[in-house]
């Protein structure tokens, strides 16, 4: 039990999680049933809702597959998105195709519906490369693993937009920036809100409020609900179900629409629950119970979709069945690729440290060339 | 064609040619619009180039890398100015873990041509934070070039070649020298002018080898010119212009013929620019040394109260004393 640090007895924690009056927008009840909200709502034909299952099934089955094989040996690190798979999602296919995203570590949802090689951040958790992909050839940087620090590529990326005169209509482009509860502490973080403001940056702050910074609760970074931080910003911040991927959606799109229209930024706090380890080299155990992770798994984002599919007829078990089939075939497909994945050449570490090269590394790459080579001439290799 | 003009006028020249041959080039920094930066290198470029191109940041410098890497990667050409030497560490991790690393990281997808201007080194009688060396942090950095200008005619021609280049490079202005007046040839091109990345003997001589850069250039000048005038000592005096990647054949070539060598910087000795020469030239130059390498540097202290600075700082004393050891073995 966190406990709040006030002086005189009053407390002055936000409202815990488990509570049943927590104020955020929803528009799919745990059990799947769709209730009205004032200002979201989504117009999906049944094929779309099918399709936004599909993507949680799949993400979700993927980064099963990834944790086991971090459990054989084969990654060195994996970081779940268990439990994160509809304030993914849900915002990631708010995007428009030239919108630009900006994912910490954990995005592998939001990077499948980019249509990104799901292969590639298992080639960065393997530390065969840094997760060297293309940022512009799917719209969707690179990951960034020191906590918030991309927060203000993605302002400085969203101030280019401006400057390129590419805000201000329907045709606009907007810039989101994912990172969690923990990052919102950063620096980084909040100088981009500060930025953002001041320069009307067309760039959402999407926070994943997973309730844990590896192993500090979410009270130990902030002392008010995070999206309240928005107002000492200035600009709005609003809190959705993140584990609800129809409400997701309909903020983040809303959120997106504002920036391409030139209104500025958003903050959203998706709020959610990790439902795994921080990565395969944390131990939950130590500092959360069971009973707050079994609450959590009442609210889990893709059995209510599952059930609004199921109540609304939408889908039923033949399309279940089928989804699960498809996501087994590309987990066996990814681990079989990570399987026959090779190092890298020892060489190639001098490549790419300076666009044009440099005489200096030429020297060094040389001279590990001479060293590998001595071993094979004396044939001891 | 060419002026007089001081060092600060040089790169405020050589800044307004570098905004006009390209519009992606954007400066950004703290003072740099209205003010023209509180040493006036940026004076009157906002009212010419805008406010969206002449950039007042808040008051953030992790904001301004932070920020100008993600221009850089929607494809503009940032400039950001460091008010001052000391202020640069709250940018550190978007400096070496952000902008250095991202070429590398990308495999050479992403290139980051981000120019960060700082006004270094002490002399100028001011308060803490506002006096300092920090350039072996960046040269320790792989992916980060870094520079030094020491004369009118560099800091025109060096701060548009470092704009032109595809790496994030450190800029490092020697703040005492801002006034210092010299003759600069505009009517070169980019490409005619001295490489960017090389160092220059400046003065020829036979008997030691001085090398310096930024602000220390001066002090080994007028120490070559005492020596040759009191001591009939011929020095010859190196500007490295380039603190990474450092350009060496010239400082071997001359350390075989004269067997000597002083480095001169501010900084810190330990690891600083020294050790690392030191240590090359020894490797290369190993039977043509006289003497060990000998550093006149900054010691090892934090910079020290501005009113005794002058006993920190290298000076042109302390130099002829250090050429003065290397005669001793």
């Amino acid at each position: 039990m966190s406990k709040g640090n006030s002086k005189r007895g009053v407390t002055r924690r936000p409202s815990k999680n488990s509570s049943g009056d927590l104020e955020f927008v929803q528009l799919l009840t745990p059990q799947g049933e769709p209730i009205k909200h004032p200002d979201y709502s989504v117009n999906f034909t049944d094929e779309e809702y099918r399709a936004l299952y599909r993507d949680m099934v799949i993400v979700r089955r993927l980064d099963a597959e990834s944790l086991s094989l971090q459990r054989q040996g084969e990654l060195a690190l994996w970081a779940s998105l268990l439990g994160q798979e509809a304030a993914q999602v849900g915002s990631a296919r708010a995007l428009r195709e030239k919108d630009m995203v900006f994912p910490t570590y954990r995005e592998h949802g939001v990077l499948w519906c980019r249509g990104l090689d799901p292969i590639l951040p298992l080639k960065l958790f393997r530390c065969v490369n840094q997760g060297s992909w293309d940022p512009e050839s799917h719209r969707f940087h690179m990951y960034t693993i020191v906590i918030g620090a991309h927060a203000l590529h993605a302002v400085g990326y969203a101030m280019g937009v401006t400057k390129d005169g590419k805000v201000g209509s329907d045709d606009g482009e907007a810039v989101i920036v994912y990172f969690g509860d923990g990052a919102s502490s950063q620096g980084d973080v909040a100088e981009a809100m500060s930025w953002a403001a001041v320069f009307n940056a067309p760039v959402v702050f999407f926070c994943q409020n997973n309730q844990y910074a590896i192993s500090e609760p979410v009270e130990r970074q902030a002392r008010i609900p995070i999206y309240q931080r928005a107002r000492g910003f200035g600009f709005p911040g609003i809190r959705v179900d993140g584990n609800d991927v129809l409400a997701s959606y309909a903020v983040t799109r809303a959120a997106l629409d504002a920036a391409r229209h030139g209104q500025g930024p958003t903050l959203i706090e998706a709020y959610t629950y990790r439902m795994g380890a921080h990565t395969s080299s944390d131990d939950p155990t130590r500092y959360r119970v069971d009973a707050e992770v079994e609450a959590w798994k009442a609210k889990d984002p893709i059995s209510r979709m599952r059930a609004f599919l199921t109540q609304q007829q939408i889908a039923g078990p033949d399309f279940f069945e089928a989804i699960d089939e498809e996501a087994d075939k590309h987990a066996i497909e990814l681990r079989e690729r990570v399987l026959a994945m090779p190092d890298p050449e020892p060489v190639s570490m001098f490549d790419h440290v300076y666009p044009g090269g440099s005489p200096l590394l030429d020297d060094e790459r040389a001279e590990l060339v001479r060293y590998l080579e001595s071993f094979e001439s004396e044939g001891v290799r | 064609m060419a002026d007089t003009l001081t060092l600060g006028k040089a790169l405020n020249s050589g800044l307004r040619r570098a905004m006009e041959e390209n519009p992606k080039v954007l400066i950004m920094g703290e003072d740099v619009g209205k003010l023209g930066g509180v040493f006036r290198i940026t004076d009157g470029l906002q009212k010419d180039f805008g406010e969206e191109r002449v950039i007042d940041t808040p008051l953030a410098e992790s904001g301004i890398i932070g920020t100008a890497i993600g221009l850089a990667l929607r494809g503009y050409r940032p400039i950001c100015e460091i008010q001052f030497d000391g202020f640069v560490y709250p940018a550190f991790d978007q400096i070496v873990s952000q902008l250095a690393k991202m070429h590398y990281r990308s495999q050479g997808k992403v290139t980051l041509p981000v120019v960060i201007r700082i006004p270094y080194a002490g002399g100028i009688g001011a308060v803490e934070h506002h006096s300092e060396s920090p350039e072996a942090y960046f040269c320790h950095t792989p992916g980060l070039k870094v520079v030094s200008c020491a004369s009118p005619q560099d800091a025109y021609w060096m701060i548009q070649q470092a704009v032109a280049s595809d790496d994030p490079i450190i800029f490092l202005e020697p703040k005492r020298r801002y006034y210092e007046k010299g003759v600069v040839d505009t009517s070169l091109s980019l490409d005619q002018a001295y490489p960017l990345h090389a160092s220059r003997v400046l003065r020829e001589g036979s008997d030691a080898t001085l090398v310096a850069y930024g602000p220390t250039v001066r002090v080994a000048l007028d120490a070559a010119e005492a020596a040759a005038e009191d001591d009939n000592r011929s020095l010859e005096v190196i500007d490295l212009r380039s603190l990474s990647p450092l350009d060496l054949d010239p400082v071997y070539e001359s350390v075989r013929r004269t067997g000597r060598l002083v480095v001169i910087h501010e900084a810190p000795r330990t690891l600083g620019l020294g050790a690392e020469i030191a240590a090359r030239v020894t490797e290369q130059c190993f039977y043509s040394l006289e003497a060990p390498v000998q550093r006149v540097t900054g010691y090892d202290t934090p910079y020290p109260p501005a009113r005794i600075e002058d006993e920190y700082l290298p000076d042109l004393d302390r130099v002829l004393d250090a050429v003065d050891r290397t005669f001793t073995f």
